[in-house]
């Protein structure tokens, strides 16, 4: 085991450290114990020593597996190679213990032991392995069932929050929909075709668990398009303490119906005097608010889809975008059709005008809504507008911060009141 | 005219191995090109010609940036 005084010191905190984690494996991996003794160099070098990778793919698939070499191989031979691969998840991340202990095995086997539940983009990570254990760990995957997830210029492996398996919220069935999608865009999952990543998350309701806002480039998020279902005498229940709010997730024991849902809706479409909560439903953006604080009062309504929004993105050219609406509605059932026509449009589109490394929200704007609506033909809409009743003049100071922690509220109509 | 799929597959790969060293070719770059030629050429045959010859192991892709298609060569990236 190489010396590492530097990362030692990583221990000594309150926190379980990665250190004692990868120090443990070490003890029988010798390509971990090198993965400590290179980190150890760089942190006293203070330069990487890992270069870019070259390879990638195995038996026909250009995804999947992400190539990674030292620059101090002769020192550090067991991280000469050490290879990432993605292994696609399941719908939500539900395992069954066998299937975590089947992954662990083929893990031990042919790499590091060091492994990453999960990545950002969704998938199990496999962290460290060598060049000729490719195709052997790859066809061990298979035989059990598993398929690598996407990287490169390619679809990558479309992730969704739990939906109805567990959450009274799902507005449709989220688990079905990633896999339909998976299944649907395996050739582009395996096989890189496009001008860059192109990646999608599923929620089933606004509360965005997965947060495919901000993190894919197509976010489809459940959502109803009826009226918000009342039970005023539930309101009442919430009002007198009967009912805690948030379902007991808050250190509240009754609701303030006026100061903590009236008056923090964004777009001030409640009313409330103090028997009947009235709400405004055309005016309702959906976010959720008042219906995760009083969810035995309230309901999302029963008409329900999903809304389609694309272009979010860590920043590359323009900064970092979220996404914004494409398609307000939309049916949301097997086999969806629709969704799956959308996508494949959408792609085409930018597959033709896209430059290298161009997400497709960086192609709108470089290109203009106008396009891509024109090009996949969806008819222009107000909910397109990217950033309605923003006002883009409104600075913080760190006074307002102070104000706020010392009980000040703010109300989207009145300014700061109290 | 649209070719055969067999006469497709080699004209992509003669693409492929004209472009070795001077040009890194992207699947759309490829799409392009037939298209150019041979404008009646079904999309989807152009995907499947590109996926028989990586499933063949006559290319291979690689990645550097984005991702392209290219000729297998001696894996180099590990010694330089
Ligand atoms: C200077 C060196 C490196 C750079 C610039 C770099 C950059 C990146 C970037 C930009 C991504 C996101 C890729 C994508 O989603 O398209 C990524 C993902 C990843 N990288 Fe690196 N990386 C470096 C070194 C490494 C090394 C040495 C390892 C492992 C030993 C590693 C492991 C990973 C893993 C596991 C992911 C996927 C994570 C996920 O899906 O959430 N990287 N890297
Ligand atoms: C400790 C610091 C960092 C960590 C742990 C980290 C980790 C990651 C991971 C896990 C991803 C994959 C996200 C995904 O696939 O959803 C990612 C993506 C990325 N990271 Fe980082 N990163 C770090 C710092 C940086 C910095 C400093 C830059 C740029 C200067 C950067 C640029 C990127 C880019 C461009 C992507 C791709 C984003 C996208 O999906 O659009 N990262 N990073
Ligand atoms: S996004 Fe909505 S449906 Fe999905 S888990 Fe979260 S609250 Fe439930
Ligand atoms: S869902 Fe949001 S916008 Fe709609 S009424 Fe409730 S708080 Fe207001």
């Amino acid at each position: 085991m190489h010396k590492t005084p530097l990362l030692d010191q990583l221990e000594s905190g309150p926190w379980p450290s990665f250190v004692k984690d990868l120090k443990r494996v070490a003890a029988r991996k010798p390509q971990t114990a090198d993965l400590l003794g290179v980190l150890e160099r760089s942190y006293k070098d203070k330069i990487t020593h890992w270069k870019h990778g070259g390879i990638v793919g195995v038996l026909g698939y250009g995804s999947g597996i992400i190539g990674r070499y030292t620059d101090l191989p002769d020192e550090f031979p067991g991280v000469e190679h050490f290879h990432t691969i993605r292994v696609n998840h399941p719908s939500a991340w539900m395992y069954t213990t066998k299937a975590l202990r089947e992954l662990c095995d083929i893990w031990d086997e042919h790499g590091s032991s060091v492994l990453n539940m999960h990545g950002s983009t969704g998938d199990i990570i496999f962290l460290g392995t060598r060049t000729e254990e490719l195709e052997p760990c790859f066809a061990k995957l298979t035989a059990k069932g598993w398929d690598l997830g996407g990287s490169g210029s390619a679809f990558r492996s479309p992730s969704c929050c739990v939906g109805p398996a567990r959450c009274e919220w799902a507005m449709y069935d989220t688990l079905e929909a990633c896999y339909e999608l998976t299944q649907e865009f395996q050739f582009d999952l395996h096989r890189p075709s496009y001008p860059y990543k192109y990646k999608l998350k599923l929620s089933g309701c606004p509360n965005d668990c997965v947060a495919a806002v901000a993190r894919a480039d197509c976010s489809v998020i459940g959502v109803w398009k009826d009226d918000i279902r009342i039970d005023q005498s539930a309101v009442q229940a919430y009002a007198g303490g009967e009912l805690k709010p948030r379902g007991g997730a808050t250190k509240w024991d009754k609701l303030d119906i006026q100061k903590d849902v009236v008056e923090l809706c964004p777009t001030q479409c409640m009313s409330w005097d103090g028997k009947t909560l009235k709400i405004n439903n055309r005016e309702c953006n959906h976010c959720m608010h008042c219906i995760n604080l009083m969810p035995q009062a309230l309901r999302p309504g029963t008409e329900r889809g999903a809304a389609f929004l694309l272009g979010s993105h860590a920043p590359i050219l323009e900064g970092a975008q979220m996404s914004w609406v494409i398609v307000p509605f939309f049916e949301m059932e097997k086999p969806f059709d629709y969704l799956k026509e959308l996508m494949t449009n959408i792609a085409e589109w930018w597959s033709e005008h896209g430059k290298n490394r161009e997400r497709v929200g960086e192609l709108i704007l470089r290109l203009g809504m106008r396009s891509l609506l024109e090009a996949i033909g969806v008819e222009p809409a107000p909910q397109q507008v990217r950033i309605p009743r923003a006002n883009p003049f409104f600075f913080w100071h760190q006074s307002d911060f102070d104000a706020e922690a010392k009980g000040r509220r703010y109300d989207t109509r009145q300014g700061f009141v109290r | 005219m649209a070719l055969p799929k067999e006469e497709l597959v080699e004209y992509i790969y003669k693409m492929v191995e004209a472009a070795a060293g001077k040009k890194q070719l992207k699947a759309k770059d490829i799409e392009k090109a037939v298209l150019k030629e041979h404008p009646d050429q079904n999309k989807n045959d152009i995907k499947f010609a590109i996926k028989e010859l990586i499933d063949g192991g006559r290319c291979v892709y690689t990645y550097f940036g984005g991702s392209f298609i290219e000729i297998p060569r001696v894996e180099g990236a590990a010694k330089h």
